[in-house]
């Protein structure tokens, strides 16, 4: 398709959506309106359950089993990269070379290391009773420990940074969710009923099994971030094809089609 | 009315920023304008009164997916630059 | 004006799809599909907003002393936002993978080394 066809398509098409959604929105309840059938319930039923932060309760009781999936694609996404960028056999590592980072830049990044992970850890654990959780303390507490490249070098980062440790947590972490679930099997209710002590409003021992399930997706996302991080700096820095003239598979596929044309 | 000002207003930066998000054609720019966007998307939930997912966007938006994208530029010069050496070695 | 919000969830779709089909480069294709997918987490909240309503967090707020907005879409946002962070992960994964058998990212350039 040249520029040009590709050009109108885009156009007819583009122009045929928007009219379509043009005429969904005129039709779609009032912004700030008060009708809100689901969200009142959701609300009543996360105060029934005890859970302060009702977006948790929804997330991790109510619709336990539709997280439940979206973790399945977090998971496979970290797995399908992890196989997409792992080292191939033509390729070979490169020890990452120290770099010179500026002395303020270094004890910066080396006081906020630990207050940033601590903050991670700090919303995964009060994700039931203030906003934040699972998901989003998790992102914070995996890029929180990339400071680390930033105060001093790849090769610190390394250290620390056990690959077999993370991808073993993701695993447990993906697979503590489905045990918490068949657990409640075992107790006699419904996969993934909430169906531990609901405990004392606005504690940290409340809302049943919800902190159970959000401690689960933390040490998920975590360290998927992490295995998933892991991957593009090791593909930036340390991975380097093996001989000088690189593309060994490319080679041999592109000689095909060529010697092949007249 | 007038309580409704931060939300349009945040909604017109976002709008702006997704716009120039598509319009930065280098992808070392992009990323640094993706950061933008995912700020701007913050502000956006936090005055929706949506704290959590604002807390989640920031996060992801401002970190997470611009130092993917550098280092798969990075990887992908470095990936360009040897193929052009290798055409003209042979 | 209350169809402002939804009118920026449409525009930020489209202009988004135009980066996609115009573009040169597929980590700046990646990119623009990241503002598609921002089109759905304003028009999901946009729903889900009640005016003077504050956030459905009661760890400060007595129950049922101010209006609230709805959770289930604030749910539903939350998950996608790092849910959609690690496919794009994997669609960048893939463009690298690309690049080191191809030695390039032009989709252009891409369809002729097949032809």
């Amino acid at each position: 398709m040249s520029l040009r066809v590709r050009m109108w398509v885009l156009a007819v098409g583009g122009l045929g959506v928007a009219l379509l959604l043009a005429g969904a929105f005129t039709h779609m309840p009032d912004f700030g309106g008060t009708w809100h059938p689901y969200g009142t319930r959701a609300v009543a039923e996360a105060l029934r359950q005890h859970s302060a932060n009702a977006v948790a309760s929804v997330n991790f009781d109510q619709r336990a089993f539709d997280t439940m999936g979206e973790q399945a694609v977090f998971f496979g996404s970290v797995l399908g990269t992890v196989v997409v960028l792992r080292q191939a056999g033509d390729e070979h590592r490169t020890a990452p070379e120290p770099a010179f980072v500026s002395a303020p830049v270094r004890r910066y990044a080396l006081l906020v290391l630990p207050v940033t992970v601590l903050t991670g850890l700090y919303v995964i654990a009060h994700g039931h009773l203030s906003p934040g959780g699972g998901f989003q303390g998790g992102v914070v507490a995996a890029t929180a420990l990339h400071l680390l490249y930033i105060a001093i070098d790849y090769r610190a980062l390394q250290r620390v940074r056990s690959l077999t440790l993370f991808t073993l947590a993701d695993a447990a972490g993906e697979a503590g969710y489905l045990l918490a679930g068949l657990a409640a099997l075992v107790a006699g209710a419904a996969f993934l009923e909430n169906v531990l002590p609901l405990g004392t409003f606005n504690t940290l021992s409340s809302a049943g099994t919800v902190p159970v399930l959000n401690a689960a997706v933390g040490v998920e996302v975590a360290a998927g971030v992490v295995v998933l991080l892991a991957q593009f700096l090791d593909q930036a820095i340390v991975i380097e094809p093996a001989d000088g003239r690189g593309h060994r598979a490319d080679g041999a596929a592109r000689a095909a089609p060529e010697g092949g044309r007249p | 009315m007038a309580g409704e000002l931060p939300v349009m207003a945040a909604l017109l930066l976002v709008a702006v920023a997704g716009t120039a998000v598509v319009l930065a054609r280098d992808p070392v720019r992009q990323s640094a304008v993706l950061a933008g966007l995912g700020l701007s998307l913050a502000v956006l939930f936090a005055v929706l009164q949506a704290p959590d997912v604002a807390l989640s966007e920031l996060a992801v938006g401002t970190a997470f997916t611009p130092l993917m994208v550098l280092l798969s530029v990075r990887k992908v010069r470095h990936n360009a630059r040897r193929s052009e050496r290798r055409e003209e070695h042979e | 004006m209350s169809v402002l919000p939804y009118l920026v969830a449409g525009w930020l779709f489209l202009v988004g799809c135009y980066g996609l089909t115009t573009s040169r480069n597929l980590i700046h294709a990646v990119g623009s599909l990241a503002v598609c997918q921002s089109a759905t987490y304003v028009l999901l909240l946009s729903i889900g907003y009640r005016r003077g309503g504050t956030a459905p967090v009661h760890s400060d707020i007595a129950p049922g002393s101010r209006p609230l907005v709805d959770p289930v879409v604030q749910a539903l946002t939350l998950t996608d936002v790092v849910v959609g962070a690690t496919v794009t992960a994997l669609l960048l994964a893939l463009v690298v993978q690309v690049s080191k058998r191809h030695g390039t990212v032009d989709p252009d350039e891409l369809r002729e080394l097949r032809g």
